[in-house]
Formats: structure tokens, sequence, C-alpha cells
């Protein structure tokens, strides 16, 4: 067997994503390629050459691939795919968006997220906002299969040697255009690769009282979420949104603050090591799910937790 | 323009549902269905297209069982011009979706396909872009904005990192994600007139899709269960069983 995964990166660094879906494939068993499409992206493809277990890194260096433009992407990992049994992104908004157009190119059914491998053509994944996890079984002679990354423990990103190859670019698909983006810039850790998460919900009443989290979060090294009704409500922005279709986050902490605990909002993040749960409302369901539950009102608990931490 | 907008009918927000005993599938006997929520969106989105005077035919397509007329019939309700049902009483997996539903672009022409991100039952967020495949048509997927100009679509797209936007020539693929709108409630007059609206029935022979199934379910079960655990009196508290409980702070 042999496997290409699709490394999610910046053109800059490699992302830790494709490390957890690189322990994937190798649950799969067999050579582990890495595909790095991306523009200037040659010192991802140095970064990929030295992750454990990896075979061999394939670089396609285009302006194509700048921005990750599905329509582009898809094509070459369509193009290439036909030389794999299987063929993995990370479950990520960039390997969501391309990998199912690469499947139907390869006249392929994906897996969408699967959290366990039981065998190269069987898999575990969450349906029904993870409140049902289905075993699937490909009959496709190409598996493509999109990974969720807090389901597989990543590789070491050192103590690989492979060979970097370049490969040409497929050519341009011509139908969409990069127009411009709003990244949210912020100097706490990442959501999904934080040790440490604290999310609000609609008991924050405004976007202006996260700050009360933001100053937690700092204490702590942590990341900040949210809830979907926070973000509805438009007190942060979408991508700081925890639960079925927003982000899936693990960490070895996560404290809920004025989170009621939609099963949508759990799908995102009950597989947490420890969950604190700060609510006023006792029988609010993120109890159900906490290590430790707290009823208080946050206006007072938190400050109080900032200055005790 | 035209648009085609799909709706799949799936178990209603609401609902939790469990794993039959026997673990071959999740029980759904008796449980109230609906139109699956980003696919409401998807229909808002396109009515409200319609409103602005960029849109005149809206065209909404499901597949299924008979039933799947009645989410057809709420798309009617929202403001969609015309059905198509695709009926068969046969597993569709996405694949099979997206290839009946590019047979339908082909004798439609719409200018532009707008479907839910992901439906909560599956989740699988894959259709709107196997469909952009098949068709060659450019795909703004989990869209927070649709802005339709001459010959090409702008879609704001809600990412990891925050929002991009991109621009897609006509014909495009348009997947919704939560924020793009907040879906309008049908009026009983709507609902009355939607009943009146012209529904037709084809099947996925007729479009000569293919659409046995390439993945098979063998088995699904309860994810594993996670304890409550304990209430604390208070911060002070809390603080020390994270410090020497739980060992995370």
């Amino acid at each position: 067997m042999s496997i290409l995964v699709i490394a999610e990166h910046d053109n800059a660094e490699l992302k830790g994503a494709t490390l957890n879906t690189i322990a994937a494939a190798k649950a799969i068993g067999g050579d582990i390629d890495v595909l790095v499409a991306g523009s200037g992206c040659g010192a991802v493809g140095e970064a990929a050459a030295k992750v454990a277990g990896v075979s061999k890194v394939l670089v396609a260096d285009s302006a194509i691939y700048e921005h990750q433009l599905a329509e582009n992407v898809a094509k070459l990992v369509a193009d290439l795919g036909k030389n794999y049994s299987h063929v993995l992104a990370p479950a990520t908004t960039t390997g969501k968006n391309m990998l199912p157009r690469a499947a139907a190119l390869l006249d392929v059914q994906p897996i969408s997220d699967i959290i366990a491998v039981e065998s190269p053509d069987t898999f575990k994944r969450p349906i029904y906002a993870g409140n049902v996890i289905a075993t699937v079984q490909s009959s496709d002679a190409i598996k493509v299969a999109s990974v969720r990354a807090t389901a597989f423990d990543p590789v070491a990103a050192e103590g690989g040697s492979a060979a970097v190859e370049s490969v040409s670019a497929a050519d341009d698909a011509a139908v969409s255009k990069f127009v411009g983006e709003e990244l949210a810039e912020s100097d706490r850790p990442e959501l999904t690769a934080a040790r440490v998460v604290i999310s609000g919900g609609r008991g924050m009443q405004n976007g202006e009282n996260f700050e009360l989290l933001y100053k937690v979060a700092d204490k702590l090294g942590a990341a900040v979420g949210a809830s979907r009704a926070a973000v509805d409500a438009g007190f942060v922005p979408n991508d700081m949104q925890v639960g079925q279709t927003g982000k899936i986050v693990a960490p070895d902490l996560y404290i809920a603050v004025g989170i009621s605990g939609a099963i949508q909002h759990l799908a995102g993040m009950k597989d947490s090591k420890v969950i604190v749960a700060i609510n006023k409302d006792e029988e609010a369901p993120i109890f159900s799910v906490a290590d430790y539950g707290l009823v208080a009102d946050l206006f007072d608990a938190v400050p109080e937790l900032e200055t005790k931490l | 323009m035209k648009v085609l907008v799909a709706v799949k009918r799936v178990v209603d927000y609401n609902v939790k549902v469990r794993p039959k005993a026997d673990g071959t599938d999740v029980d759904t006997a008796n449980v109230k269905m609906s139109i699956n929520p980003f696919c409401e969106i998807a229909v808002e989105e396109a009515v409200r297209l319609k409103e602005k005077g960029v849109v005149s035919e809206i065209v909404a397509v499901s597949m299924g069982p008979k039933q799947c007329q009645e989410q057809i019939r709420t798309a009617l309700a929202l403001g969609a011009d015309r059905g198509i049902q695709v009926e068969t009483d046969a597993e569709l997996q996405p694949l099979a979706v997206a290839k009946c539903l590019k047979a339908l672009v082909e004798k439609e022409e719409p200018q532009l396909v707008i479907l839910g991100k992901q439906s909560i039952d599956g989740d699988n967020n894959q259709t709107g872009q196997m469909l952009a495949a098949l068709t060659g048509m450019g795909q703004g997927t989990f869209a927070s904005e649709v802005n339709v100009e001459e010959g090409s679509v702008k879609v704001t797209r809600e990412v990891d990192g925050g929002l991009q936007t991109v621009e897609l020539s006509l014909p495009a693929v348009v997947t919704t994600d939560l924020r793009l709108n907040e879906p309008r409630y049908a009026s009983l007059p709507n609902i009355m007139k939607a009943k009146k609206k012209p529904l037709d029935t084809t099947t996925p022979d007729e479009l000569g899709v293919d659409i046995a199934p390439r993945t098979k379910t063998l088995k699904v079960e309860p994810p594993a269960e996670r304890q409550a655990g304990i209430k604390v009196a208070d911060v002070a508290e809390l603080v020390e069983k994270l410090k020497s409980e739980a060992k995370v702070i």
C-alpha cells in the first residue's frame, strides 16, 4: 500500500494537523508520501521531509496553489492520487474544501472525519454531531479520507530524512480567483493546538466581556473559543467557534464559561481530557460532561479565577 | 438567472438519535423529520437573491423516498418556484447525489447552485464540492456572504483562520455556513400557495445515474460516554482540584 498525505501549510510552515494525518496513515500502514502544493513553499517541503515515517515529499510549487484554491489543488491531488491506495488530508476547512472535489474527480466516495483506522479499508467516523460512531468500509479502489486531527497523536516532526521531489503543476482550472482574506491575529495559541482552551457562550452577554476570558487565557497560555450562540450573537468572530460545524478541540483542559452545552457544542470538545464548566444554571447540560462543575455567576467566578491562578 | 437549491430531509435538529440495539443503523423510527438547517439557509439565500432582483427562478431539488416531497414543499413555501424530486428508496451516498445533481444541472442550466455545507445526519460535508468537481464549476464553500456580480459571484468563506473571499465565474456552486442568513418562517398563505406550485418527479435511472453505494456501514454504536464529575463549591476549590487532582495547571 502507498498513501498520499496532503500537507496543510501556509507556504511558510507545515501545520500541526499534517502530523496527526501522517499518524493516521501510519495506522493504515504502507509507504507514506506527502504532497506540498503551494507557492514559494520550499521550506514546507523541507520540514515535511524531516517528519518521522515519511518516504517521499512531493512539492508542487506554483502560483496557482498559493491560496489553496480547491479547483486547482483538487486537480493535482486527483492526478497524483491515481498512483496510491489511499489519499488522506486533515479535516480542516482547507482539507474539507479540497478533498471531496479530488475524490469526485477520481470517482471515489470519500470518508470524512475519520477518528480510527480499523483496517486499510475500514474506518470509524462520527455522525449525527458525534452522537453515533459509524464503522464504514469502502469498496472504492482508492480510499480517500479526511482525518480528524484530535483523534490521532501526532508523529514526531523530526527524525525523518525523506527525499524531496518536485512535481509539475496541473493546469489552472481558471474558474476561481482569490480576492482576499481577514485572518484573526492573536498572540495566543491556535485553538486546535492549544493545551488549554477557555470558551465563552451566550452567558458572556457581549464581546467586551470576553476580555475576562482573555485575561485568564493569558495566565494559562490558553486559546479562547466560543459557542455557536456567542458567534451568532456577534460577540466574537467565526474562527473561534467550537462545535459540530466549527472547530474540534481536545485540549488537556477545557473551561466552558456561560455555555449551556448543546449537543452541537459538546461534539466539538467532549474529547478534552479535563472539562470545567462554570455556569449559573445548575441544570445546564454542560455539567453532565464536566469533570469539575462550578455553579456560579461567571462575572464573579472568572475574575476570581484569574486572581487565584 | 436561475438558481438550483438542493434540500435534504433529515432527523430534526432537536432530536437526539441513538443506534438501534442491534447496531445496524440509527433508530429513526417515529422521529421528527425536517429540512436540513444548512439547506434551509440555502433556500433563504436564493429567495433573498430573487427579492433583490438578481434571480428570476428558484428550483428546489430533493432526493429520496416519497416523503422528501415535504421538504420540497417547505422550500416552495419559503419562496422557491418549483420542485424536482429524484425518487428512490435506495441509500443515496454523497457521490451519487452529486451525480444526480449534475444530471439536473445539465438539464436546467442554472447559473448558481446553492447547497448546505453539510447535512446534520451524515455530517459528510462533500456534496457541493463533488458537484462542482463533476460539472467543472468553481466552488464557494462554507459561505457567510454571497454577492452576485456580472458573470461572477464573490463568496466570503468561513475558514479556520477567519474569513476568505474568492471570486468564481458563473455558473458556480455555493455551500452555506450558519451565518450566511437567518431563514424566515413560512407564512400560512405561502404554505397554502406552495401546495399548488409545480413539483416534478424523476428517478436516478431516468437521469442515467448509477447510485450503487461505494461504502458500507458495518456498525453504528454510541460514543464512549463521559461520566459527569463533581461540583466544586467555589473558585478556590476548583483551582485546588485542577492543580493537585487533575494536574492540568
